[in-house]
């Protein structure tokens, strides 16, 4: 059931202090998506934060289940194993498992308009990544933070809608904290304000944080697919075509999940069009070959038996996709994609974590997972200084945690939009280059263990 | 060569034995405002937080049974003498210390009280006095478990008698936590003459070189007023990342542990130390 909106607490005790003032937090999430909802949790499990007060700002209802639907959400992630030990370390890895999830141990990604193809998987058979509906790790942080309720004080359908700045600490009479106002007009006070409030953030806004921003001329469209026939469907599967990636995700051994990014036009198309039709896109999409050309095929066979010779076990066996029979029922719908990335992470008593700090294309299915990588630093940073009993506003471990997160994500960012970029063109020298680069990055242990 | 540092100081005669100086006073009231800026006149002893906090934190921890979660100073007494506007007491305070800090001048207090009012936990738990250590004594006879005099030793007028206080006021076995700055030809070029003139580390006239105190000296002191030195670590400030670290040379800045004697109040026979004239350092000493 829905928790019952807590009364403010008692200020604070402080003759200095009026009555009327509002409460203090030593930290306040805006935003209780799986990032926020994570950054809170792991700090309320955190032993240093035993007695600090932390509140999570969400602005829609609090969701909880016991068991999964029958069908699934057509929201999931791919998560990493480094996502999966931090949810583990908050006590929320195990909720995850007991309710449902789809470990997978290889990925097979592949070109539209060549033969080339590149497999990742583990030497050790070990998972590579686990497919999970977002609901279910939503379902779990919210037990996590029930069990920590004294530290972590949930507001749920609570929205912030202003954020006043403290003036530089040395010259003021006026408080040090950052002002929380919600819709209702209760007011909060924190020593440190965490914005995960997702690509359009308010608080990345009213802290005049500049963002680079750029609108792909893409939409991603979702479903949840049923598979032709039953299989050890333990293979992430990702076709790039022209018009954008396609993406099969296991979600059970006769469910997939779809991620198709595509043109605008083309994915109001999928979505408009009958079941049938859209079943029949989705497997031309994986099995057609009417964008290879003899020249680019003739080119990529003599590379491939290149490398044979050199290395003969450096090209891998191709495995088939499995087809789609049918889609789930009302599990169609699209978002718009863009890429986005925050000038700067923090600020004196802010930081960004999650799509307010970065957004990225999904296909590198990294998204989320570069939110929980922003977490395990966040955190790691803001236990060391609350054991130090240090200010946890203070600039100069915030700082840390933007370089050390910049330098990751950066990166990583970057190669996401190079790839989109790069596979968004069926010109010959372009796909030639992808080809051998594909080809090439298959036969390469080294590059392909980095990945 | 040493012999251009080696005088005699002579501490001016008072009628009242007080361990404060007045001269040093009025330096510390100009920048009173100061001290919370991070990134200004006291931004190196902002980041002096990060080895001194963790020093005082973990010799507590490592003395004691007790620990609570989240406060790992749970219960504990500590004096931070000459506390200044606050700078170490709410580090302390926010690991759960009950903190007195007093500090003579009255602007510092003022500073140090505004900036604690804010935070309903840290008021708490710190209450801050306009005094000096002396004035404290008679109310407050073996009433902490710990002292804390960073960065003070080396602007008081009587050395000795700041030592007898703290002997004091400190419960028997209690700790007592010094950080100051060595008395060498290297801590004048860089304490005095780099820090101060060249780079502006540290506000122009805040130190005096002769009132620098050698780590024998105080060492010394220490032991014939009833502590037992347990630890004496080198400090060194790397200006350019603005951070200090543990460094095996005392030639500098130095950090002192030491614990008052279980026995009621009496002076140790200074046998421990090495025969050694104390003004007298060996040309190659220093590095």
């Amino acid at each position: 059931g829905q928790r019952s909106r807590r009364e403010p607490r008692p200020g604070p005790r402080s003759p200095a202090a009026a009555a009327s003032a509002p409460p203090l937090y030593d930290v306040v999430v805006s935003g209780g998506g799986m990032v926020g909802s994570a950054m809170a949790a792991v700090l309320g499990h955190d032993i240093h934060f035993h007695d600090k007060k932390i509140a999570l700002l969400e602005a829609g209802p609090r969701k909880e289940y016991n068991h999964m639907p029958e069908s699934y959400s057509n929201r999931v992630s791919s998560i990493s194993p480094g996502s999966a030990t931090l949810l583990s370390s908050c006590g929320a890895w195990d909720h995850v498992c007991s309710l449902r999830l789809k470990p997978f141990r290889r990925m097979q990604v592949w070109d539209a308009c060549s033969e080339a193809m590149i497999v990742f998987e583990k030497a050790d058979l070990d998972d590579m990544g686990y497919i999970v509906e977002n609901d279910v790790i939503m379902s779990a942080l919210t037990k996590q933070l029930d069990a920590v309720a004294d530290r972590v004080e949930v507001f749920y359908r609570s929205k912030a809608v202003g954020y006043t700045w403290p003036l530089p600490s040395h010259s003021s009479d006026t408080s040090p904290w950052v002002q929380v106002e919600l819709a209702d007009g209760r007011r909060l006070q924190t020593k440190l304000l965490i914005g995960a409030d997702g690509h359009n953030s308010v608080v990345r806004k009213e802290a005049e944080i500049k963002n680079i921003e750029h609108k792909y001329d893409q939409s991603a469209v979702v479903a949840t697919l049923h598979l032709a026939e039953a299989t050890d469907n333990n293979v992430a599967w990702q076709r790039f075509l022209p018009t954008g990636p396609i993406a099969l995700l296991p979600l059970s051994d006769t469910a997939s999940s779809l991620v198709w990014s595509t043109s605008h036009d083309h994915a109001s198309e999928l979505l408009a069009m009958d079941e049938e039709s859209f079943v029949d896109s989705i497997n031309s999409a994986f099995w057609s070959n009417i964008n290879h050309s003899e020249f680019i095929d003739t080119a990529g066979a003599m590379f491939r038996s290149a490398i044979s010779l050199l290395k003969p076990s450096g090209t891998a066996v191709r495995q088939l996709p499995p087809s789609v029979a049918k889609v789930e029922a009302e599990s169609r719908a699209m978002f718009p994609l863009g890429l986005g990335h925050a000038t700067e992470y923090v600020q004196h008593r802010v930081a960004l974590i999650g799509d307010a700090a970065h957004r990225v294309h999904p296909l590198a299915g990294q998204g989320v997972n570069l939110g929980f990588g922003d977490i395990a630093c966040l955190a790691h940073h803001l236990s060391a200084a609350a054991f130090n009993g240090s200010d946890l506003g203070s600039l100069k471990h915030l700082l840390k945690f933007e370089t050390e997160r910049q330098r990751h994500n950066v990166s990583l960012i970057a190669a996401t939009d190079v790839l989109k970029r790069l596979y968004s063109t069926t010109l010959t020298p372009l796909v030639l280059l992808r080809t051998w680069g594909l080809q090439a990055t298959n036969a390469l242990p080294p590059v392909k263990v980095r990945i | 060569q040493l012999s251009l540092f080696r005088f005699t100081v002579k501490r001016p005669l008072s009628t009242s034995r007080s361990s404060v100086d007045s001269k040093e006073m009025k330096k510390f009231q100009l920048l009173a405002h100061k001290w919370w800026d991070e990134g200004g006149e006291y931004a190196a002893l902002h980041s002096m937080n990060d080895i001194r906090v963790p020093f005082i934190r973990d010799t507590l921890l490592s003395m004691s049974t007790n620990y609570h979660l989240g406060n790992p100073l749970s219960g504990i007494k500590i004096l931070d003498v000459g506390c200044g506007g606050g700078l170490l007491s709410e580090p302390l305070g926010r690991l759960g210390a009950l903190v007195t800090g007093i500090d003579p001048v009255e602007d510092n207090i003022r500073t140090a009280d505004r900036h604690k009012s804010f935070d309903p936990v840290l008021a708490k738990r710190i209450q801050y006095k306009c005094s000096s250590l002396e004035e404290i004594v008679e109310e407050s006879m073996e009433t902490f478990d710990v002292i804390v005099a960073s960065e003070v030793v080396e602007h008081v007028a009587d050395l000795e008698t700041f030592i007898k206080c703290c002997s004091q006021v400190l419960k028997p076995e209690g700790s007592l936590f010094i950080t100051t700055i060595n008395k060498t030809q290297l801590s004048y070029v860089l304490g005095i003459v780099v820090a101060e003139k060249i780079m502006g580390i540290v506000p122009e006239g805040t130190h005096e070189w002769e009132k620098f105190v050698p780590p024998e000296e105080l060492q010394h002191l220490l032991e014939s007023n009833g502590f037992s030195v347990r630890t004496v670590n080198g400090m060194l400030y790397n200006p350019l990342s603005r951070s200090w670290s543990w460094v095996q040379s005392k030639s500098l800045n130095y950090a002192v542990h030491a614990v008052k004697s279980g026995a009621p109040a009496q002076s140790h026979s200074t046998d421990t130390l090495p025969e050694r004239d104390i003004q007298q350092r060996p040309a190659t000493a220093g590095t």
